[in-house]
């Protein structure tokens, strides 16, 4: 029996979770106090994901970046692959928020799309 | 000279949901003032997720949360004025302001709402020793050069300061390719977020030392490194755990500041643990008729709570506004006490007769706790005793006052907020 | 060729710049910095000290009333912030009185004019906030207090317009004397010159030496300061001192003209001229000093701390002279405490020898008035509104803590000798020197530099050579831009 301990991220409660595994298999999990907590232990142990937010350079706008996310969590061993996939991108004023600036970034299926209103000069 | 019903003083997550508050109570007349080239405050610059869970029951950036009341504020055709710097605020709400296009001018307000927010603590404050080299910034500077302006304050980088900025920094110049060594932190936990933690640090194996300090700065042009130093329960530095790192940026998390110089100009009364205004019930300072609400009232952990606290400040703006410049009468003023582990509360009194039906009443703790009790007493009497597995003092608590509860209490003298035992 | 070089362009060189600019001469000043003011003349006390506590007798002595008494009239030919607050030397024990009364005989013989011995009640009428253990103390009402960035850079600007050419970045490696007159080797190139004027602050010695066989020996003497909040202004109105002691003047706690306070400095003899660290020990010695005048110092109230070398020479006096065994080449050395108050006197007395060196004419254009950066808060509300109708940059706060517009700013930048980096816009305006210490100015700032200057942003340093502010930018797209 394996025991990983986690700091649940559902909430600022943050519970101080213990989950048991066995053959890469949950076998339990401890300290959570809600449903989500439950949720992130499982999910943290066997595939953790991420939301990436970054921002990208953008021309003829009000100003010089547009702040940007990953429209879905993203496999956390991506992060730095979606990273990349912005590094050299540059989009033109206007940005609407939710506008995708890269379809499916480093093919993780998930597109990154703009946070941030940016209006044009 | 014009003149205003409501005029609120700052444009960010507070200015913004009083503004759309108190327009929603029937006042018309409202002008937001601020200072930067935009509305939406340093959610502006806060590109990171995690902001709405409680107001939208999803996780939004800080700029997309921010959007939200911007488009409310917009829907609403509240009025604003931009790159607005206001000068000066005297007792009788006359406030003198400067722009670009209206020069130097003057607006006669019924009520204010203070929500300039906070600032940050510098380096001078901290008194560190050593050189004054560049690549020392505060860890919001360095926020807003990376995210909006896309520069990189430095490549190689020691963070002191647990607080969220920091954190929060921490994974933005590592995602943005600089190596951040560590994050010291002076007390022996953190201020942040315990998501922060995990999802800043530990998913990029960036070590968080507590109870550290930086005791030295080297480097006379750009920063060359720093040395770092455990430091004792009191928080002085214990000679012999010097360590050297090499490094070219320091970015300083080291506690937020309510930024209430034009409180002051006001005149009204300040409470020194928090460094903002003292408020009663309704978010009124001292002076009748000006409101405070958000970083500038008390700092906040999360933004939710700045709207949530925000929208009853424009409330209650409204309704003095439309009672003709009151609050109506005031039942006696009842003290609440912060003792025992509760460094404050706000507000710090009340009067049973204006308050909502569920008042709430927000604070901080002085120190970890775990399994223990938050309880309020009127008089000697313990009415809440709520059982909270773990307290840090950088999570902002909360209790909900009943109105009821409180009018059926005989010969109320005040009420009492402590930390007790399990 | 140059008629005159000078090595320096902190109080005293550019003090001395200003007085030989009257003349028809050709003259350079040289600094290895970025920038006017970024030594020991940015770092000190900003004192315009009475002159009671110099030894009678001496040229520091002499040069610091003469300075004191120009001051005034100088501030207001060149427009910079000074103020005759007074200043008090405290007494704490009655055992101390017969060397208060000592000092006290110094301010006859010194030409110190009007001071006083006040007894408890009235000192403590005077300053309620000082320590209820000084007994007594002697008052010096011709003490002042300055700006000395604005001095400085006045002096230096006043020169500049008056034909005195500025070389920065440029550090004089060897002094040789050639047929022709000394010749300066530096990282920029060679520079002939017929007179050399050594008014190098804490480096004095290394260019006295170089051309000298009489040595002599500067200390690097670290004075650590806090800066106070201006929320507590007025907490003293004069210039608090203590009775001096071996190394000076001791802790002060004072006002500055700008409404903070300033406590220090501590006394520090070390080996390294370019030592302007803080220490723990120091920064710590400052506060339990100041509290010592003044109890009720609020040391929470601390938005910056730095450091400053006085220049001391072993004998403790200034060195103003041409050498004997090096002629043509003139001394402004050893000019510590009270230097900076002493700098207006300082410039005429090395004038004086290099106008007897070359028997120059009088510079019949020489205008010696100058008008500092406009500082809108001066003016009346009409005339505030009149300027920002026309310049509408004047309407933009650039620096919340200050006050500080973007017209000043640019005014800063734009002007003669203007600024180009982040501290000197900072020692020209006042903008990132108030209580958040340019956390929210700085990126602004740093994008009215590049605009004006028309460099890019990560080419501007916070005070030249290395002190880059960024690094690069977050993005290659930005690059490829």
């Amino acid at each position: 029996m394996e025991s990983r301990n986690l700091t649940c991220i559902g909430c600022p409660m943050g519970c101080l979770m213990t989950v048991e595994m066995e053959n890469g298999e949950v076998v339990s999990v401890t300290g959570n106090t809600c449903k989500r907590g439950d949720d992130y232990a499982r999910k943290e142990v066997t595939h953790p994901t991420r939301i990436v937010t970054s921002s990208v350079y953008v021309t003829g706008g009000t100003i010089p970046m547009v702040s940007v996310k990953t429209a879905h969590d993203i496999p956390k061993e991506k992060i730095m692959d979606i990273m990349a996939s912005i590094e050299h991108v540059t989009v033109a004023a206007p940005v609407k928020i939710g506008d995708v600036i890269v379809a499916n970034a480093a093919d993780t299926g998930v597109d990154i799309i703009a946070t941030k209103d940016i209006a044009a000069v | 000279m014009s003149s205003y019903d409501i005029v609120i003083i700052g444009g960010g997550p507070a200015g913004l949901a009083a503004a759309a508050s108190a327009k929603r109570e029937g006042v018309d007349s409202i002008l937001i003032l601020e200072r930067d080239t935009q509305l939406g405050g340093i959610l502006n610059q806060c590109i990171h997720n995690g902001f709405g869970l409680h107001t939208f029951k999803e996780e939004l950036t800080g700029p997309e949360y921010a959007q939200r009341f911007i488009d409310q504020v917009e829907e609403l055709k509240i009025e604003y004025k931009l790159n607005t710097m206001v000068m000066d605020i005297t007792p009788d709400k006359q406030i003198t302001a400067m722009n670009r296009t209206d020069g130097l001018f003057h607006i006669q307000a019924k009520a204010i709402v203070l929500a300039m927010g906070c600032r940050e603590r510098s380096r001078g404050a901290l008194n560190i020793p050593g050189y004054r080299p560049a690549g020392i910034y505060s860890a919001g500077t360095a926020q807003r050069l990376v995210n909006i302006e896309g520069f990189m304050p430095g490549r190689e980088v020691v963070i002191l300061g647990s607080g969220d900025i920091g954190l929060i920094m921490a994974r933005r110049m590592t995602l943005e390719g600089a190596k951040v060594k560590v994050v010291a932190e002076l007390m022996p936990y953190s201020g942040g977020l315990k998501r922060n933690i995990v999802q800043c640090l530990d998913d990029f194996g960036i070590p968080l030392k507590l109870s550290h300090t930086v005791v030295d700065i080297k480097g006379k042009e750009r920063l060359e490194g720093i040395t770092l130093a455990a430091v004792d329960d009191k928080g002085k530095p214990i000679p012999g755990t010097e360590e050297e790192y090499t490094c070219d940026t320091l970015l300083l998390s080291c506690g937020l500041i309510p930024e209430n110089e034009i409180s002051r100009s006001i005149g009204v009364d300040m409470e020194p643990v928090t460094s903002g205004p003292i408020v009663n019930e309704s978010l009124e300072t001292s002076v009748e008729g000006v409101f405070a609400c958000g970083n500038v009232l008390h700092v906040h952990d999360l933004v939710d709570f700045v709207s949530e606290e925000a929208a009853a400040a424009g409330r209650n703006a409204a309704a003095y506004v439309k009672a003709g410049g009151t609050l109506g009468e005031k039942s006696k003023e009842i003290p609440i006490q912060a003792v025992d582990g509760v460094r404050y509360t706000v507000p710090k009194k009340l009067h049973v007769n204006r308050m909502a039906e569920e008042q709430i009443v927000r604070f901080r703790v002085g120190a970890v706790y775990k399994n223990c009790y938050i309880s309020a007493y009127l008089n000697d009497e313990r009415i809440i005793h709520r059982k909270r597995q773990i307290m840090a003092p950088g999570e902002m608590e909360e209790i909900k006052l009943k109105k009821e509860q409180l009018t059926g209490f005989d010969g109320l003298e005040n009420i009492t907020v402590k930390i007790e035992e399990a | 060729m140059y008629d005159v070089v000078i090595i320096g362009a902190g109080v005293t060189g550019s003090a001395s710049a200003r007085e030989l600019s009257r003349y028809k001469l050709n003259i350079c000043v040289v600094d290895k910095e970025e920038d006017v003011c970024a030594g020991t003349s940015k770092a000190n006390s900003a004192i315009v000290h009475s002159g009671i506590d110099c030894t009678p007798g001496t040229l520091m002595a002499e040069l610091n009333v003469k300075g004191n008494e120009m001051m005034e009239p100088l501030s207001k030919e060149l427009d910079f912030s000074f103020k005759r607050n007074g200043s008090l030397i405290l007494c704490f024990s009655e055992d101390d009185r017969p060397n208060l009364e000592a000092l006290f005989a110094h301010a006859e013989k010194n030409g110190v004019p009007g001071c006083r011995i006040l007894e408890k009640e009235e000192l403590h009428q005077m300053e309620p906030n000082i320590s209820d253990e000084a007994i007594a103390a002697i008052y010096c009402p011709t003490g002042g207090i300055v700006c000395p960035f604005g001095l400085n850079i006045a002096m230096a600007e006043n020169a500049y317009t008056n034909g005195v050419e500025f070389r920065f970045n440029t550090a004089v490696r060897k002094i040789t004397k050639t047929e022709k007159g000394w010749l300066l080797s530096t990282n920029n190139g060679d520079i002939l010159t017929k007179v050399v004027v050594n008014a190098a602050g804490v480096n004095a010695d290394i260019f006295h030496n170089m051309v000298s066989k009489d040595k002599i020996h500067i200390t690097p003497r670290r004075g650590e300061y806090c800066l106070l909040d201006k929320t507590t202004g007025g907490l003293v109105s004069n210039t608090i001192f203590q009775l001096p002691g071996k190394y000076g003047k001791g802790i002060l706690v004072t006002p500055t003209v700008h409404g903070n306070t300033l406590i220090g400095p501590t006394a520090d003899d070390h080996d390294d001229r370019d030592a302007t660290n803080t220490t723990a020990q120091g920064l710590a010695h400052v506060i339990s000093a100041a509290t010592k005048s003044v109890p009720t110092v609020p040391v929470r109230q601390v938005i910056t701390s730095f450091s400053g070398n006085r220049a001391h020479e072993d004998h403790h006096e200034f060195i103003i002279k041409e050498l004997e065994d090096a002629p043509f080449f003139v001394d402004a050395a050893g000019i510590e405490s009270p230097g900076l108050t002493s700098s207006p006197a300082i410039g005429v007395k090395v004038a004086g020898i290099v106008a007897d060196l070359l028997k120059p004419e009088k510079n019949p254009d020489f205008n010696g008035t100058r008008k500092g950066v406009l500082d809108p808060k001066s003016l009346s509300e009409e005339e505030y509104a009149k300027l920002i109708s026309e310049k509408p940059e004047y309407g933009n706060i650039i620096c919340r803590c200050e006050m500080i517009t973007e017209g000043e700013i640019m005014d800063a930048i734009n002007r003669p000798l203007g600024a180009k980096s982040l501290d000197g816009v900072k020692r020209r305006t006042r903008a990132g020197m108030g209580r958040c210490q340019a956390g929210f100015c700085s990126p602004r700032t740093m994008e009215i530099i590049s605009r004006e200057l028309g460099i890019s942003q990560l080419e501007i340093t916070k005070n030249g050579g290395r002190s880059n502010m960024v690094v690069g930018y977050s993005k290659k797209s930005i690059e490829e831009a």
